[in-house]
């Protein structure tokens, strides 16, 4: 967990005072609606179908049980008694009131929980791999550098009123769970062949109505050098990004025009013009953030308990365990997902109930800290193995023992049309149906990794380009239709999906992907071979045939 | 779907009503023939020409206090002068979620 200090608490606070004061003259009639808006986006407050919606910022994803606790009561006090977790490891609440949202947020700060840049023409939370500082293998953790950025970032005046939204994801393993490379800024940390720490540096991912995968820019930037770094790239981004077009205005489209090879010169020129210009971080300053960082003091346990060993006789608690715990670095802990994706249920969500028990499991279970994943599920990080069994039976009660992780009805989902004025079409349905069709975990299992996601318009918030399957709701006629695509990836080898053909009625959906499904089923060359896998070596082929030779 | 806050020009083609957000709790909201806003679509002051569309939206904006995003969403009156939302989205608007909170 990171620790808050003074300067941090002061500045929540104050912006908390600040936004009190213009919610008030905005409900008087001093401010009007334009003159507010920008106000309430720098504060994570849209205006969706049926109320106002309230986005909050988890940084990296990492969450203390009090701060979750105090999540839930939000919930239960604000809202309807649950929230969403979302694709950029945030949370939102739908159905917020105006005049009661500068409570809620004092409540938050409080616990050290803020709204700034969730929204808004700046750079947004800085996300990382949920398993950050657990997973084996990984050179670092890279939360204390998602926090460096983060805190040169809050409120920086040249980063607060850029061309459009500005996201980057920082990841520090080999397998990328970050998705770093649908951002606009993607950093993967690295040894160079000296041992010294840095980022390799990817520039114009994104997806929305033009998806682009980021390309490298620089394979080593020292981690000094990461601050002035990011700035060369943003001030590169501020001269030549369009501001004349909200469509065109992704650094992605500024790096799709000029070319790779110009952008990159462009950054690495403004970054030598730049020279010294107090940014590079010493080695006391990325120590003192590095400190703030507290890691559980973990026992000395063995790497196979009596209790598991026990457990495992149990097909239920086998199940789930092969599915959703995962290894962790020190011997005799696990890291422990949580689906968020029961069968039927909308895909992130979670209860107030469910909030407030997870965060007791956390104290109980994994020294009170609990991540938030960009595929819209929980994680407890620090699990010991001998209380898997315990563990599993609570999660269990819950319904939070789903044992569906990165399975087919692990569907991420964006609010869709039931939520989001923007939308074309719903999703959530669309996803609960899937799940209901595959609710079997036999077959899950069967089909093996297959990745669906759904976005209810092209701005692509259930990042549908890069599901193994994608689903994007249009509008024909003032009927929903749905675009299918498949062979879409967010990890290290990220790619985007292949439209198969023409868009299919909402009450087809579900029958398509099955004969997406069946069809995999019938064409993998092993039972090992991937979904993506299959795609890769056949093409989208043999699955538009078969969905569309009977319609 | 264009979202109807981007609306520029405005047609009509059948019954419409003009709809908002309530500012201070963002509830949906109907503009009424007494220059009001209610929360159920029957109370709503139906237009059926763009002229009147235009007056009835210029009356939504003006009352930016009350409510927020005015804009033209089509209707359907029913026997008996019920009003019906037009549009899915205004179905949704009007009715709520179309979907299960719960796992079912």
């Amino acid at each position: 967990m990171y620790a808050y200090d003074e300067l941090d608490r002061t500045l929540i606070n104050e912006r908390v005072s600040e936004f009190r004061d213009q919610v008030k003259r905005r409900l008087s009639g001093e401010l009007t609606e334009d003159e507010f808006k920008i106000l309430r986006l720098q504060n994570g407050v849209y205006l969706q179908l049926h109320a106002y919606m309230f986005r909050v910022a988890i940084p990296y994803g990492t969450l203390s049980s009090k701060q979750l606790r105090r999540l839930a009561h939000v919930a239960r006090r604000y809202d309807r008694g649950y929230g969403h977790f979302t694709t950029r490891q945030n949370i939102q609440f739908n159905w917020i009131k105006l005049a009661e949202l500068p409570d809620a947020l004092a409540e938050l700060a409080d616990v050290g929980i803020h709204a700034m840049q969730t929204s808004g023409n700046n750079m947004r939370n800085v996300t990382s791999d949920q398993w950050a500082g657990v997973a084996p293998g990984e050179v670092e953790d890279p939360r204390i550098w998602s926090e460096i950025l983060r805190q040169h970032t809050t409120l920086h005046p040249e980063f607060s009123f850029l061309p459009r939204k500005f996201k980057i994801a920082i990841t520090a393993s080999e397998h990328d769970r970050a998705a770093i490379k649908i951002h606009d800024i993607g950093l993967r940390l690295h040894k160079n062949a000296d041992g010294e720490t840095g980022f390799e540096v990817l520039v114009g991912g994104g997806l929305g109505r033009t998806p682009f995968i980021a390309k490298t820019i620089k394979p080593f930037v020292h981690g000094r050098d990461i601050l002035s770094y990011v700035e060369a790239i943003l001030r590169v981004y501020n001269q030549y990004g369009r501001r004349d077009n909200i469509y065109k205005a992704r650094i992605k489209i500024l790096v799709h025009e000029l070319g790779i090879e110009k952008f990159a010169r462009e950054v690495e020129e403004e970054w030598k013009l730049m020279g010294d210009v107090g940014l590079t971080l010493d080695h006391s300053a990325i120590e003192e953030v590095r400190s703030r960082f507290s890691y559980p003091a973990y026992e000395k346990l063995p790497h196979m308990p009596d209790e598991l060993k026990q457990a495992a006789a149990d097909p239920l608690f086998e199940r789930w365990r092969k599915n959703s715990v995962a290894p962790h670095k020190v011997q005799g802990y696990s890291i422990v997902t949580l689906s968020l994706k029961p069968v039927g249920g909308p895909p992130g969500d979670a209860t107030a109930d469910q909030m407030d028990a997870v965060a007791d499991l956390a104290d109980k279970y994994s020294f009170g800290e609990i991540r938030v994943g960009h595929e819209q599920n929980l994680a407890l990080p620090h699990v010991a193995k001998r209380d898997l069994p315990q563990l599993w039976r609570a999660l269990d009660r819950l319904g939070l023992a789903t044992p569906n992780v990165n399975l087919v009805t692990d569907i991420i989902a964006c609010p869709g049309l039931d939520y989001c004025s923007l939308a074309n079409a719903r999703s959530i349905p669309i996803a609960q149906e899937l799940t209901r069709r595959f609710a079997n975990h036999d077959t899950a299992d069967m089909i093996g990794r297959l990745h669906i996601n759904i976005s209810g318009c092209i701005n692509a918030c259930g990042h549908h380009h890069v599901g193994h399957i994608g689903i994007l709701g249009v509008e024909k006629n003032g009927e929903e239709f749905y675009q299918i695509t498949i062979g879409g990836r967010a990890d290290e080898n990220a790619q985007m999906g292949v439209l198969i053909g023409p868009a299919v009625p909402y009450a087809e959906v579900a029958d398509v992907i099955e004969d997406i499904v069946e069809a995999y089923l019938a064409l993998r060359d092993r039972p090992e071979e991937l979904f993506v896998d299959t795609v890769k070596r056949l093409g989208v082929e043999p699955f538009k045939e078969r969905v569309y030779a009977t319609r | 779907m264009t979202s109807p806050l981007e609306q520029k020009k405005i047609r009509i083609t059948g019954p419409s009503v003009v709809t908002a957000n309530r500012t201070w709790d963002g509830a949906v909201v109907y503009r009424t023939a007494d220059r009001g806003w209610s929360t159920a679509l029957a109370d709503a002051a139906i237009v059926g020409t763009s002229d009147d569309a235009r007056a009835l939206l210029a009356e939504g904006v003006a009352d930016d206090v009350g409510a927020v995003g005015a804009y033209i969403a089509p209707v359907e009156v029913k026997e008996g002068g019920v009003i019906k939302p037009g549009n899915l989205r205004e179905h949704i608007r009007s009715k709520g979620l179309t979907i299960d909170l719960l796992p079912a």
